[in-house]
Protein backbone atom coordinates (compact mmCIF):
# COMPACT_ATOMS: atom_id res chain seq x y z
CA UNK A 1 0.00 0.00 0.00
CA UNK A 2 1.13 3.15 -0.92
CA UNK A 3 1.07 6.30 1.71
CA UNK A 4 -2.33 7.03 2.20
CA UNK A 5 -3.24 10.30 0.58
CA UNK A 6 -6.19 12.33 2.72
CA UNK A 7 -8.33 14.91 0.63
CA UNK A 8 -10.63 17.23 2.54
CA UNK A 9 -13.08 19.49 1.38
CA UNK A 10 -14.78 22.25 3.38
CA UNK A 11 -16.29 26.29 2.75
CA UNK A 12 -12.80 28.65 2.88
CA UNK A 13 -15.04 31.47 4.11
CA UNK A 14 -18.69 30.81 6.12
CA UNK A 15 -20.78 33.11 8.87
CA UNK A 16 -19.88 33.33 12.96
CA UNK A 17 -21.73 30.36 14.07
CA UNK A 18 -22.62 29.02 10.61
CA UNK A 19 -22.65 25.07 10.65
CA UNK A 20 -20.83 23.62 7.94
CA UNK A 21 -20.12 20.06 6.36
CA UNK A 22 -16.53 18.63 5.95
CA UNK A 23 -16.13 15.78 3.69
CA UNK A 24 -12.83 13.53 4.42
CA UNK A 25 -11.35 10.66 1.79
CA UNK A 26 -8.13 8.89 2.77
CA UNK A 27 -6.87 6.09 0.47
CA UNK A 28 -6.25 3.30 2.31
CA UNK A 29 -6.89 -0.59 1.68
CA UNK A 30 -8.39 -1.37 5.45
CA UNK A 31 -6.96 -4.75 4.74
CA UNK A 32 -9.84 -6.30 7.23
CA UNK A 33 -8.00 -9.23 8.71
CA UNK A 34 -10.68 -11.63 6.70
CA UNK A 35 -9.68 -11.98 3.35
CA UNK A 36 -7.31 -14.71 1.83
CA UNK A 37 -4.69 -14.37 -0.98
CA UNK A 38 -4.68 -16.15 -4.10
CA UNK A 39 -2.05 -18.94 -1.74
CA UNK A 40 -5.33 -19.45 0.98
CA UNK A 41 -3.47 -17.32 2.97
CA UNK A 42 -4.80 -15.00 5.37
CA UNK A 43 -4.04 -11.15 5.22
CA UNK A 44 -3.19 -9.78 8.31
CA UNK A 45 -5.17 -7.02 9.57
CA UNK A 46 -4.35 -3.44 8.62
CA UNK A 47 -6.56 -0.78 8.92
CA UNK A 48 -6.97 3.03 10.04
CA UNK A 49 -8.64 2.49 13.46
CA UNK A 50 -8.72 6.07 14.16
CA UNK A 51 -9.52 9.57 12.61
CA UNK A 52 -9.76 12.76 14.74
CA UNK A 53 -10.86 15.92 13.72
CA UNK A 54 -10.16 19.19 15.85
CA UNK A 55 -10.88 23.00 15.26
CA UNK A 56 -8.01 25.20 16.73
CA UNK A 57 -7.41 22.78 19.02
CA UNK A 58 -10.37 21.48 20.12
CA UNK A 59 -11.65 18.43 19.03
CA UNK A 60 -15.05 18.62 17.08
CA UNK A 61 -15.29 15.09 16.00
CA UNK A 62 -13.31 11.42 15.99
CA UNK A 63 -14.26 8.20 14.74
CA UNK A 64 -13.25 4.63 15.78
CA UNK A 65 -13.21 2.13 13.06
CA UNK A 66 -13.28 -1.33 12.40
CA UNK A 67 -12.70 -3.73 9.38
CA UNK A 68 -16.31 -3.28 8.43
CA UNK A 69 -15.41 0.16 7.15
CA UNK A 70 -14.72 0.36 3.45
CA UNK A 71 -11.24 0.44 1.43
CA UNK A 72 -10.65 4.08 1.11
CA UNK A 73 -12.71 5.33 3.89
CA UNK A 74 -15.12 8.33 3.46
CA UNK A 75 -16.37 10.23 6.01
CA UNK A 76 -18.37 13.05 6.48
CA UNK A 77 -19.57 15.46 9.57
CA UNK A 78 -20.06 18.87 10.58
CA UNK A 79 -18.64 21.40 12.63
CA UNK A 80 -19.61 24.71 14.19
CA UNK A 81 -17.88 27.75 13.60
CA UNK A 82 -17.23 30.53 15.75
CA UNK A 83 -14.02 31.98 15.16
CA UNK A 84 -11.21 31.69 11.89
CA UNK A 85 -8.94 29.07 12.45
CA UNK A 86 -7.76 25.80 11.06
CA UNK A 87 -8.78 22.42 10.98
CA UNK A 88 -6.31 19.79 11.95
CA UNK A 89 -7.74 15.78 10.85
CA UNK A 90 -5.52 12.90 11.73
CA UNK A 91 -6.05 9.06 10.52
CA UNK A 92 -4.24 6.81 13.19
CA UNK A 93 -3.16 3.51 11.35
CA UNK A 94 -3.03 -0.43 13.50
CA UNK A 95 0.82 0.06 13.23
CA UNK A 96 0.68 4.00 14.89
CA UNK A 97 1.34 5.69 11.46
CA UNK A 98 -0.38 9.19 11.52
CA UNK A 99 -1.66 10.52 8.25
CA UNK A 100 -2.01 14.48 9.08
CA UNK A 101 -4.14 17.21 6.86
CA UNK A 102 -5.18 20.31 7.42
CA UNK A 103 -7.73 23.17 6.66
CA UNK A 104 -8.07 26.82 7.04
CA UNK A 105 -11.51 28.76 7.24
CA UNK A 106 -12.23 32.44 7.57
CA UNK A 107 -15.15 33.58 9.60
CA UNK A 108 -16.27 36.82 8.78
CA UNK B 1 -0.40 -0.90 22.17
CA UNK B 2 -0.22 -4.44 19.88
CA UNK B 3 0.26 -6.58 23.05
CA UNK B 4 -3.39 -4.41 24.51
CA UNK B 5 -4.92 -5.40 21.05
CA UNK B 6 -3.87 -9.08 21.51
CA UNK B 7 -5.42 -9.22 24.71
CA UNK B 8 -8.17 -7.53 23.93
CA UNK B 9 -8.96 -9.83 21.10
CA UNK B 10 -8.58 -12.86 22.82
CA UNK B 11 -11.52 -11.60 25.48
CA UNK B 12 -13.52 -10.96 22.44
CA UNK B 13 -12.65 -14.42 21.37
CA UNK B 14 -13.80 -15.78 24.78
CA UNK B 15 -17.11 -13.61 24.87
CA UNK B 16 -17.67 -15.07 21.17
CA UNK B 17 -17.54 -18.37 22.61
CA UNK B 18 -19.77 -18.14 25.31
CA UNK B 19 -22.16 -16.27 22.99
CA UNK B 20 -22.06 -18.75 20.72
CA UNK B 21 -22.75 -21.33 22.56
CA UNK B 22 -25.73 -19.47 24.41
CA UNK B 23 -27.00 -19.10 20.34
CA UNK B 24 -26.82 -22.70 19.37
CA UNK B 25 -28.62 -23.45 22.94
CA UNK B 26 -31.54 -21.25 21.63
CA UNK B 27 -31.08 -22.00 18.00
CA UNK B 28 -29.74 -18.53 16.69
CA UNK B 29 -27.32 -18.29 14.39
CA UNK B 30 -23.59 -17.53 15.83
CA UNK B 31 -22.73 -14.64 14.47
CA UNK B 32 -25.78 -12.44 14.85
CA UNK B 33 -25.74 -13.21 18.58
CA UNK B 34 -22.44 -11.83 18.51
CA UNK B 35 -24.13 -8.83 17.25
CA UNK B 36 -26.34 -8.82 19.53
CA UNK B 37 -23.91 -9.30 22.56
CA UNK B 38 -22.45 -5.69 20.99
CA UNK B 39 -25.45 -4.33 21.03
CA UNK B 40 -25.93 -5.15 24.77
CA UNK B 41 -22.50 -3.75 25.81
CA UNK B 42 -23.43 -0.63 24.43
CA UNK B 43 -26.87 -0.30 25.47
CA UNK B 44 -25.47 -1.57 29.27
CA UNK B 45 -29.01 -2.15 30.62
CA UNK B 46 -30.48 1.22 29.21
CA UNK B 47 -33.44 0.56 27.12
CA UNK B 48 -33.02 2.44 24.22
CA UNK B 49 -35.91 4.88 22.42
CA UNK B 50 -36.96 3.81 19.12
CA UNK B 51 -37.35 7.33 17.68
CA UNK B 52 -35.40 10.49 17.11
CA UNK B 53 -32.36 7.84 15.38
CA UNK B 54 -32.26 8.18 11.54
CA UNK B 55 -30.37 5.41 9.50
CA UNK B 56 -30.46 5.97 6.02
CA UNK B 57 -29.24 2.82 3.94
CA UNK B 58 -30.01 1.59 0.48
CA UNK B 59 -32.37 -1.26 1.29
CA UNK B 60 -30.37 -3.35 -2.04
CA UNK B 61 -26.60 -3.15 -2.12
CA UNK B 62 -25.44 -4.73 -4.96
CA UNK B 63 -21.87 -4.47 -3.53
CA UNK B 64 -21.73 -5.46 -0.07
CA UNK B 65 -17.93 -4.34 -0.23
CA UNK B 66 -19.18 -0.40 -0.51
CA UNK B 67 -22.67 0.37 1.35
CA UNK B 68 -23.09 3.91 1.91
CA UNK B 69 -24.80 5.09 5.51
CA UNK B 70 -26.09 8.27 6.60
CA UNK B 71 -26.76 8.63 10.09
CA UNK B 72 -28.60 11.69 12.33
CA UNK B 73 -30.08 13.09 15.45
CA UNK B 74 -31.79 15.99 15.76
CA UNK B 75 -30.29 17.48 18.79
CA UNK B 76 -29.56 20.77 19.38
CA UNK B 77 -26.07 20.50 20.41
CA UNK B 78 -25.58 22.55 23.20
CA UNK B 79 -23.31 22.01 26.12
CA UNK B 80 -25.59 20.84 28.02
CA UNK B 81 -27.80 18.75 25.10
CA UNK B 82 -26.09 16.50 22.45
CA UNK B 83 -25.31 13.34 21.16
CA UNK B 84 -22.12 11.89 22.37
CA UNK B 85 -21.65 8.94 20.13
CA UNK B 86 -23.72 6.86 17.05
CA UNK B 87 -22.24 3.79 17.09
CA UNK B 88 -23.18 1.82 13.81
CA UNK B 89 -23.51 -2.79 13.91
CA UNK B 90 -23.94 -5.05 11.38
CA UNK B 91 -24.28 -8.16 13.09
CA UNK B 92 -23.84 -10.59 10.74
CA UNK B 93 -20.53 -8.83 9.82
CA UNK B 94 -16.86 -11.01 11.12
CA UNK B 95 -16.63 -8.18 13.38
CA UNK B 96 -19.87 -6.99 14.07
CA UNK B 97 -18.85 -3.66 15.35
CA UNK B 98 -18.58 -1.13 12.17
CA UNK B 99 -17.26 1.79 13.41
CA UNK B 100 -18.47 4.51 16.84
CA UNK B 101 -18.69 8.22 16.02
CA UNK B 102 -17.90 10.63 18.58
CA UNK B 103 -19.23 13.90 18.92
CA UNK B 104 -19.31 17.05 20.71
CA UNK B 105 -21.01 20.54 21.17
CA UNK B 106 -18.69 21.68 18.42
CA UNK B 107 -19.85 19.31 15.97
CA UNK B 108 -22.92 21.53 15.66
CA UNK B 109 -24.93 18.70 13.95
CA UNK B 110 -25.04 15.08 15.22
CA UNK B 111 -25.08 13.82 11.58
CA UNK B 112 -22.23 11.24 9.62
CA UNK B 113 -21.82 9.71 6.56
CA UNK B 114 -19.49 7.06 5.62
CA UNK B 115 -19.18 3.56 3.35
CA UNK B 116 -18.93 0.31 5.06
CA UNK B 117 -18.66 -3.37 4.00
CA UNK B 118 -21.63 -5.85 4.18
CA UNK B 119 -21.12 -10.02 4.11
CA UNK B 120 -24.51 -10.73 3.59
CA UNK B 121 -28.16 -9.33 3.84
CA UNK B 122 -28.86 -8.03 7.13
CA UNK B 123 -30.34 -5.84 9.67
CA UNK B 124 -28.14 -2.99 10.25
CA UNK B 125 -28.47 -1.34 13.60
CA UNK B 126 -27.55 2.26 14.98
CA UNK B 127 -27.44 3.20 18.93
CA UNK B 128 -27.12 6.67 19.53
CA UNK B 129 -26.12 7.90 23.44
CA UNK B 130 -27.17 11.33 24.35
CA UNK B 131 -25.29 13.81 26.85
CA UNK B 132 -28.05 13.02 29.28
CA UNK B 133 -27.49 9.51 28.90
CA UNK B 134 -31.12 8.09 27.14
CA UNK B 135 -30.18 6.30 24.11
CA UNK B 136 -31.74 5.67 20.79
CA UNK B 137 -31.71 2.75 18.67
CA UNK B 138 -32.78 2.22 14.88
CA UNK B 139 -32.70 -0.74 12.46
CA UNK B 140 -32.79 -0.88 8.75
CA UNK B 141 -32.48 -4.04 6.63
CA UNK B 142 -29.72 -4.28 3.71
CA UNK B 143 -30.26 -6.64 1.08
CA UNK B 144 -26.72 -7.76 -0.33
CA UNK B 145 -26.38 -9.29 -3.66
CA UNK B 146 -22.91 -9.98 -3.31
CA UNK B 147 -21.05 -9.88 -0.20
CA UNK B 148 -17.92 -7.95 1.07
CA UNK B 149 -15.51 -9.43 3.38
CA UNK B 150 -13.54 -11.39 1.07
CA UNK B 151 -15.72 -14.91 1.63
Amino acid sequence: MAIATPRVRLPAIAKKGDIIEIKTLISHDMESGQRRDSAGVLVPRKIIKLFEAQFNGRPVFSADWNPSVSANPYQSFFARVEESGTFEFAWTDDDGTVTKATAKITVA
Amino acid sequence: MGDERLISRRQVLVVGGAVVALGQMVGRPARAAAGEAEINRILAGRTAKTTGLTLDVPSIAENGLVVPVNLSVASPMTATDYVRAIHLIAPENPVPLVASFRFTPASGRAATSMRMRLAQTQDIIAIAELSNNDVLIAKAEVKVTIGGCGG
